[in-house]
């Protein structure tokens, strides 16, 4: 069931046509042309009663309840289906329709419990509003018949239950499978009376292909599909519009309240990024916000094998802050620094690297980003001159060809994923370029023309090629280069992609993709009205990262694709706040907006706003800090909201990094693997527990809403303040507001952001300011951020991680739809059943070779390290490379990953890493044979 | 080693100089003083594991921007 407080018109907006003129029960109305009749009385505040119409779906005509008389026309027409008409006279309330209404309601009510008082829908539920609705005072039919009152229920899922009995077939839910979500995990069985609601095969939602993303439950008018935390609280009291804590979609949800416990999270229909849709993760995976695991009281402890102590914040702080301050007075300024989290607000984050900056006195300060879309700033800015998307997500929709590089859309980013599939299935092409066979390859009523499979770490090389068959098959956008870019690197480039050892023949050998397809890719998407890129850290993790974001941006300049609705280079992002925490200046060598620290103008202004003199100089970024603290020269580290132990890659080395320092402050809501080499604990606030913003991958800056206590007692903003307070660094804010204003005044691109801007228009993309005061969808409309784009150099170079006879195999790390980056937040939710451990996927060719069965215990070695993993024998991968999760810290899947960075940034290689894989028992062998010899 | 993978990527520029000012440009804008200052010493002990294209793109660094204008890296 949808939210209460959200209006529902019946059936969908048709915006952008011409204004038709009608009557509705005497009342003039105008609205688009190819609007329903039930949709325009809903306009003009007439409300028709129905069941099977809702405006996130298609007009279906089944419930016959919205029944109207309209001038010139025979019978009783279905309002939800009857476009207007010019000068069309409509009638909605008569004797008549109240009788056939009636009559209606009465043969639903035969077949339906009348247990309304004790129903979980009770307060809420749209078959009772429709039996008041239309007057239904008697049922005749009850006794004796056939029903399904004794359907049995469902409750496979772990937050929702299907029951039957309480259906009225109305298909909502299969439609939103289907139309919403685009997943066609449930239909119809039998026909007329029999016809009954089937999750796959007749079986249980567990047992079916569903997603979980609750598309059918808020679609549901009754409570036959109904959440179980509803079923446990009761219908909520009053609700509040926030921002999802997940990944870099960033959806809008209405957080429906119990007093301070959340009954529901309802996608809110108005949300820019997500349009009133939601995945696994955001509608239902809260609850770790309340778990008994979540720490409430700071801790201190001198060194890192005593058990923590719990003390009073002020003993916190002012341990953390006289430890700093020791540390600075014997090792030096530099041997300080923080990390901001992408999982933080803005504001957050902002004044993390505020504290580093102007309390410690440095610029070492980074961010998780450095791990994921840090070659994202690097390339986006060199190419274009802004470090972010071109587009918004709803650009999608009128994109022709869609190419999709190194991103597992409906898993890492699933209500987008939601999106492309619908453009997909309205004819858009597909090309994926990927590795593995991701699922997006191939799906209901989803087919890519070409799935371009790779060998990991072989990115730019294809990249090379596509561009290759581009220029020497003229087809490049000659009108918009010369407009546009370069001229001179543009001829440059077109030169260098056009050499015979670009082609993609010459590159088959290496990317292990036939030409024929990546010919036929190429032309496709050159060839596209419209072709969008689309990608995600299959594109970033690897050592040719920057290069690889310089080689989308050259294609997608060389073609024309920039600069309008339907085309665009689109980073996805994974966390949630990814793009703020870059936007907030965490890079070592950036402020806020993306100016470099040497800037003396830019620095400037912040030395007069901060009242400090900024360091010119750029900082360390989180892998030089590892470096530093063994080398000595880094002896303290403020985290947070992030778990570096457990998602930097060589974990080994980082938690030796880790344990050289001597004083390791964690800001957070678990002990998480991180906290194992950490001085001082202090309990952070989830994203349900303070105010702020967040920004997500399209630019969109949300607000985030405070619907309950932080356990603890204070926002993360608050205990940074303190800190920087007990350092001699007051920052006095009353409110995250207050920080956004200072984030407007010191960021050109933020300067037309506030709460009251936000509150106005719901959400914002930047570029907001004077030229914008409403924000900016696409970038790089008529110029370029830096002017001219810049088209760059892509030359290949292999990684320096090879496979060898003793490490034959590549292993590639990903995620999974249910859980979330390293696990912290969805191991504590009933997420955790659906991905219960991290499996290593292997071709059942490389499975045969080393008699390795789905299930068996694994030892996975990379040269530095090894791991014990569970085998899932997948053609989904290709041989020779195997890929795993780094969900769950038992795993230790980022011990096996290497210190390979990308060139530019330093972001690690997380996609590329040389292994063996044996069953356990074969490995227990070879020890003994090894220990016989 | 990093900055012979900094360095492969500007070995692409069209032109010599145009690499060796890529190679120094990014190290000055992107690497910390004492990592700099490291790199410098490594040089000027001889380099051995360097590229030349990234040798001579440290010495033009370090002669045009001395490494940190303010040192923070030592006590």
């Amino acid at each position: 069931m949808r939210s209460r407080a959200d209006s529902d018109f019946a059936t969908p907006l048709r915006p952008g046509a011409p204004t038709v003129a009608l009557e509705i029960d005497g009342r003039a109305v105008a609205v688009p042309e190819g609007t329903s009749v039930i949709r325009a009385a809903a306009q003009a505040g007439i409300h028709v009663p129905r069941l099977c119409a809702t405006d996130s779906l298609e007009p279906f005509g089944s419930c016959r309840l919205c029944l109207v008389e309209i001038d010139g026309q025979r019978g009783y027409p279905a309002s939800c289906t009857t476009p207007v008409r010019a000068g069309m006279k409509v009638r909605t309330e008569s004797p008549a329709l109240a009788r056939l209404r009636r009559g209606v309601m009465e043969l639903y009510i035969s077949d339906h419990p009348l247990d309304c008082l004790t129903c979980p829908a009770n307060g809420n539920c749209e078959l009772q509003d429709m039996a008041g609705a239309v007057g239904l005072r008697e049922v005749r039919y009850r006794d004796g018949g056939a029903s399904h009152l004794h359907a049995q229920k469902d409750q496979s899922n772990p937050y929702f239950t299907f029951d039957p009995s309480k259906c009225i077939v109305c298909s909502r839910c299969v439609r939103a499978c289907e139309e919403v979500q685009g997943t066609f995990a449930l239909t119809i069985d039998g026909r007329g009376f029999s016809s009954v609601i089937s999750p796959g095969q007749n079986g249980p939602f567990s047992a079916s292909e569903c997603v979980s993303c609750g598309a059918c439950v808020q679609a549901c008018p009754t409570a036959t599909l109904m959440e179980k935390s509803v079923i446990e609280l009761g219908q909520p009291e009053h609700s509040v519009v926030t921002t999802c804590g997940y990944c870099g979609v960033g959806c809008s949800f209405r957080a429906e309240m119990k007093g301070d416990l959340v009954a529901r999270m309802v996608p809110n229909p108005d949300g820019h990024a997500n349009h009133g849709h939601a995945c696994v993760k955001g509608r239902f995976a809260w609850g770790y916000t309340t778990h008994p695991d979540r720490i409430t009281r700071p801790m201190i402890r001198q060194s890192i094998d005593q058990p923590w102590r719990e003390v009073s914040w002020r003993d916190a702080i002012e341990y953390a802050a006289s430890e700093f301050k020791r540390i600075q007075q014997k090792y030096g300024r530099g041997a300080v620094g923080g990390i901001t989290s992408s999982r933080c607000t803005n504001e957050e984050t902002f004044l993390v690297q505020k504290l580093v900056r102007a309390a410690f006195g440095n610029n070492n300060v980074d961010t998780c980003a450095r791990v994921c879309h840090s070659p994202t700033g690097y390339g986006l800015k060199t190419a274009f001159g802004t470090s972010a998307t071109t587009q918004d997500f709803e650009s999608v929709m009128q994109a022709d060809v869609i190419m999709v590089i190194g991103a597992n859309v409906t898993e890492g980013h699933p209500v987008f994923a939601a999106r492309m599939k619908r453009r997909i299935r309205q004819g858009a092409k597909l090309i994926v370029v990927d590795p593995r066979v991701t699922e997006i390859v191939r799906l209901p009523h989803v087919d890519a023309s070409h799935h371009l499979q790779i060998r990991p770490g072989t990115n730019v090389a294809l990249i090379n090629a596509l561009a290759h068959v581009v220029v020497t098959e003229r087809l490049t956008d000659e009108a918009f280069a010369a407009a546009r870019c370069d001229p001179h690197e543009f001829a440059a480039w077109k030169k260098f992609v056009a050499e015979p050892r670009n082609s993609p023949e010459s590159m088959a050998p290496v990317t292990g993709v036939p030409a024929a397809s990546v010919r036929a890719a190429a032309r496709m998407y050159a060839a596209a009205p419209n072709g969008a890129i689309y990608y995600g850290l299959g594109v970033t993790e690897h050592s040719q990262g920057s290069t690889m974001v310089l080689g989308i941006a050259n294609l997608a300049m060389a073609t024309g694709n920039i600069g309008r609705p339907g085309v665009g280079v689109n980073p996805l992002r994974g966390q949630n706040n990814v793009q703020g925490s870059c936007d907030m200046g965490s890079f070592p060598h950036e402020l806020s907006g993306y100016r470099h620290i040497s800037d003396e103008g830019v620095r400037a202004s912040f030395d007069a706003a901060w009242g400090v003199r900024l360091d010119p100089e750029p900082g360390l970024r989180i892998p030089n800090m590892f470096d530093a603290a063994l080398d000595g020269s880094f002896k303290g580290l403020y985290v947070q909201g992030e778990d570096v132990a457990q998602s930097e890659p060589n974990g080994q080395h980082v938690a030796a990094g880790l344990r050289a320092m001597e004083c390791v402050v964690l800001q957070d809501l678990f002990l998480n693997e991180t906290a194992k080499y950490a001085h001082v604990f202090l309990p952070g606030s989830s994203f349900l527990e303070k105010n702020g913003t967040f920004t997500n991958s399209e630019r969109r800056i949300s607000m985030v809403r405070k619907v309950a206590a932080p356990p603890a007692g204070k926002e993360d903003w608050e205990i940074t303040c303190e800190l920087a307070a007990a350092l001699g660094y007051p920052m006095k804010y009353s409110h995250p507001s207050e920080i956004m204003d200072e984030i407007a005044r010191l960021t050109p691109t933020f300067s037309g952001v506030s709460y009251q801007t936000l509150e106005r228009l719901g959400s914002v993309q930047w570029p907001c300011n004077d030229s914008a005061p409403d924000g900016t969808s696409v970038m790089h409309v008529d110029r370029f951020v830096r002017g001219k784009g810049s088209f760059t150099i892509t030359e290949c170079v292999p990684t320096d991680e090879r496979t060898s006879s003793e490490y034959p195999l590549i292993l590639t790390t990903g995620r999974i739809l249910s859980q979330y980056n390293v696990g912290t937040q969805t191991r504590r939710t009933l997420n955790a059943a659906m991905h219960a451990e991290d499996r290593l996927e292997i071709h059942p060719s490389d499975a045969e070779l080393r008699g390795i069965r789905d299930g068996d215990w694994l030892r996975v070695r990379a040269r530095h390290a090894e791991t014990r993993l569970r085998a899932l024998v997948t053609e989904r991968v290709q041989p020779g490379v195997v890929y795993t999760t780094f969900h769950h810290p038992e795993s230790r899947t980022n011990d096996l990953t290497t210190e390979h960075s990308d060139w530019a940034t330093n972001c690690p290689e997380y996609k590329v890493t040389a292994v063996q894989v044996a069953p356990e028992a074969r490995s227990a062998q070879a020890r003994a044979a090894v220990a016989g010899a | 080693m990093m900055a012979n993978d900094i360095g492969a990527y500007f070995a692409g520029y069209p032109g010599h100089d145009q690499a060796v000012e890529g190679i120094a440009n990014h190290l000055r804008n992107f690497w910390e003083p004492r990592m700099r200052r490291e790199l410098v010493a490594y040089v000027a002990n001889g380099g051995g594991d360097l590229k030349p294209l990234v040798r001579e793109a440290v010495l033009t660094m370090a002669r045009k921007s001395p490494a940190g204008s303010e040192d923070v890296g030592d006590g």
